[in-house]
């Protein structure tokens, strides 16, 4: 935890108060498809900016000034640390608000929370990254950092699913993946109206069919709306993996972040604090997980 | 741990020494039942309650407060007020301290929750000893005793109360009497070993928690759960009425015309449809019988899992608060099989 060891406030019995937003900067904003905007965003103080640690798949609980709080995972890699890269979808009463804020205008952050994927069990291994439409958001930290230590891990597949490549997200960052020798990056759209998509046409599980993979030394990252996990998790227990080996982010209501409001609690874990990654094998034995 | 006893009728001269160390509260009765509320004289208080409506919870965990107070330019600035009020909770069931206990565990570890933590720290509490009615089931939760999380507590022996010290400052409350309190003897221990057989056998109801968890895993898919479904009217009384029911909601409230605001944080309900509800539209707990399912399970299954016993302590506030008379012994003694008849 960083964020807890210092807080402006001179009431001493709040010295130390884990529900204290930081603010930061809205440095740019992309958009990268209607209503899933890319955020970038830096801590107004420098010494919180160059500090902030997180682990691939954590959140941050965002404060957007007058409206809220929502968790919103880090899509950024904390192998490049200094800004913060948070997607986000247009949805809720925060994230309506977060679209009406401009460039240079403050939010606040505290976290980061969550488990995180477990890194530490994950070097040397192959890793399978299967993502659905935003479910690329949690992904794309773990996908960045192991392709900034490539020498840490083994062969890595990513496959990405979106409905057309116009709701592709990340879509020309994606794309400049698939040339690439050191990763198998796979791509489909479920339809091209464009008719100039050059890259797979079809639903997700069926890129199974390009990919090459060795159950007994991969761990498979999985992130997506619940049809994805739906197929791809028979697919993957079909292919010969172990239910521990298979990794998921979920999504919960929650107020707190850090264990206390109880609304992302799903049978006996919180989702904010033993998730929000979870193996299928966690999953499996949770009532009302998936 | 220091143990004295106290004439009976000395309590009231107590009483307005320990002023001098904070604002005093105890179960007073309103409308023929009891809340905790600040005494205007000692008179008022009534130390043979059965059970105050709210828990002390509210006195740690109010119903609403804010956290933070927003300003444009500022950010958040967290809001203390109130949190060093020095305040003494007189009369509390053993089951309502253990609760706080549980609430301990709850608002602490990895990250401790200050504005909590604040007021455990400033809010003395002198317990006192009670004797079950047919609705209170601390003894089969094992919360029928309480051996810390207290200043002082005074069990009823007879012309006495016998006193347990367990922290410096029950201490220097006693000592700030002078020599009101006397050395116990043998007798007196006898007593108290006589009255707390006598409570032991008062107890009407029984739930076994031993293997609960278990059973609850088995019992997922019990129709039970449906029918409780159908009778839950969702209200949340249980939740409110809870000593150790936690859950809050935060929301920011803004000053018209400008980003300022507040935020603040109010008990919430996870039998309210809203609780599982993510953005988007998706709820996780759509059913009425899925949220009372949850409520159960989380209390008996899941919190076992986490802290190492359920987040119950058998107080029945939730017996007597549910408008539709769900009575969660019954529940717990029909899902064992204990009891066959449908759930009233």
């Amino acid at each position: 935890m960083l964020l807890v060891d210092r807080v402006p406030s001179s009431q001493s019995a709040l010295s130390q108060n884990p529900y204290q937003p930081y603010m930061a900067r809205i440095v740019r904003v992309y958009k990268m498809v209607e209503d899933n905007y890319l955020f970038m965003l830096r801590f107004l103080e420098d010494r919180l900016a160059t500090t902030f640690q997180h682990q691939p798949g954590q959140f941050i609980m965002l404060s957007v000034p007058g409206t809220g709080e929502a968790p919103i995972s880090i899509s950024s890699s904390p192998s490049r640390p200094g800004m913060l890269e948070l997607c986000v979808r247009r949805v809720g009463r925060a994230t309506n608000a977060l679209y009406r804020l401009k460039t240079n205008d403050v939010v606040g952050i505290r976290g980061p929370y969550g488990n995180g994927f477990p890194v530490q069990d994950l070097l040397g291994s192959d890793l399978l990254f299967a993502a659905g439409g935003l479910g690329i958001a949690p992904l794309r930290s773990l996908l960045w950092y192991a392709l900034d230590n490539r020498d840490k891990f083994n062969r890595i597949t990513l496959m990405y699913g979106a409905k057309t490549p116009g709701d592709m997200l990340f879509r020309e960052e994606l794309l400049s993946l698939v040339d690439r020798t050191d990763l198998t990056c796979l791509l489909t759209v479920d339809s091209d109206p464009t008719g100039s998509w050059k890259n797979y046409i079809g639903l997700l599980p069926h890129l199974f069919d390009h990919a090459e993979v060795d159950p007994a030394r991969t761990y498979a990252a999985v992130c997506g709306p619940p049809v994805v996990y739906k197929f791809i998790l028979q697919r993957l227990l079909d292919r010969g993996f172990t239910k521990d080996r298979i990794l998921m982010s979920l999504e919960r209501r929650m107020k707190c972040g850090i264990g206390k409001c109880g609304h992302c609690s799903v049978g006996y874990k919180y989702t904010c604090l033993h998730g929000p990654i979870f193996t299928y094998w966690d999953a499996i034995n949770l009532p009302e997980m998936v | 741990m220091k143990i004295l006893k106290l004439p009976k009728e000395k309590l009231d001269f107590f009483a307005s020494v320990v002023q001098q160390f904070g604002e005093v509260h105890a179960p007073v009765e309103q409308d023929g039942k009891y809340v905790f509320k600040r005494l205007r004289r000692w008179s008022e208080a009534r130390l043979d309650y059965d059970r105050t409506i709210l828990p002390p919870k509210k006195y740690f965990l109010p119903p609403r407060e804010t956290l933070f107070q927003y300003r444009n330019g500022a950010g958040y600035l967290p809001c203390s007020e109130g949190l060093d009020k020095r305040i003494i909770l007189f009369g509390v069931h053993a089951c309502d301290v253990f609760a706080l206990n549980i609430l301990d565990q709850v608002f602490s570890g990895k990250y401790d929750d200050p504005y909590y933590q604040a007021r455990r720290k400033n809010i003395a509490i002198i317990g006192i000893d009670c004797r079950p009615d047919k609705h209170c089931f601390c003894r089969s939760m094992r919360a029928d005793f309480v051996d810390r999380g207290f200043d002082l507590f005074f069990y009823d022996i007879g012309d006495y109360y016998l006193t347990l010290v367990v922290t410096a400052l029950g201490d220097d409350m006693v000592l700030a009497t002078g020599p009101l309190f006397e050395k116990v003897g043998a007798p007196d221990i006898e007593q108290y070993k006589r009255s707390s057989y006598s409570k032991r056998q008062a107890f009407r109801l029984d739930v076994e928690i031993r293997d609960l968890p278990e059973i609850f895993e088995m019992e997922y898919q019990n129709e039970i759960w449906d029918e409780l479904g159908e009778k839950c009217l969702s209200c949340g009384s249980c939740s409110m009425v809870c000593p150790t029911c936690y859950c809050y909601d935060v929301a920011d409230d803004v000053e018209l015309g400008s980003r300022d605001g507040g935020r603040n944080r109010s008990w919430d309900s996870c039998l309210f449809t809203a609780h599982a509800l993510v953005a988007g539209g998706e709820n996780f707990r759509k059913s009425r019988a899925s949220r009372i399912k949850f409520r159960y399970y989380h209390k008996q299954r899941g919190f076992v899992a986490e802290y190492g016993r359920p987040s119950c302590v058998g107080c029945g506030r939730c017996i007597t608060a549910c408008p539709v008379n769900i009575d969660l012994s019954e529940v717990i003694n029909r899902l064992r099989g204990v009891q066959h008849a449908p759930c009233r």
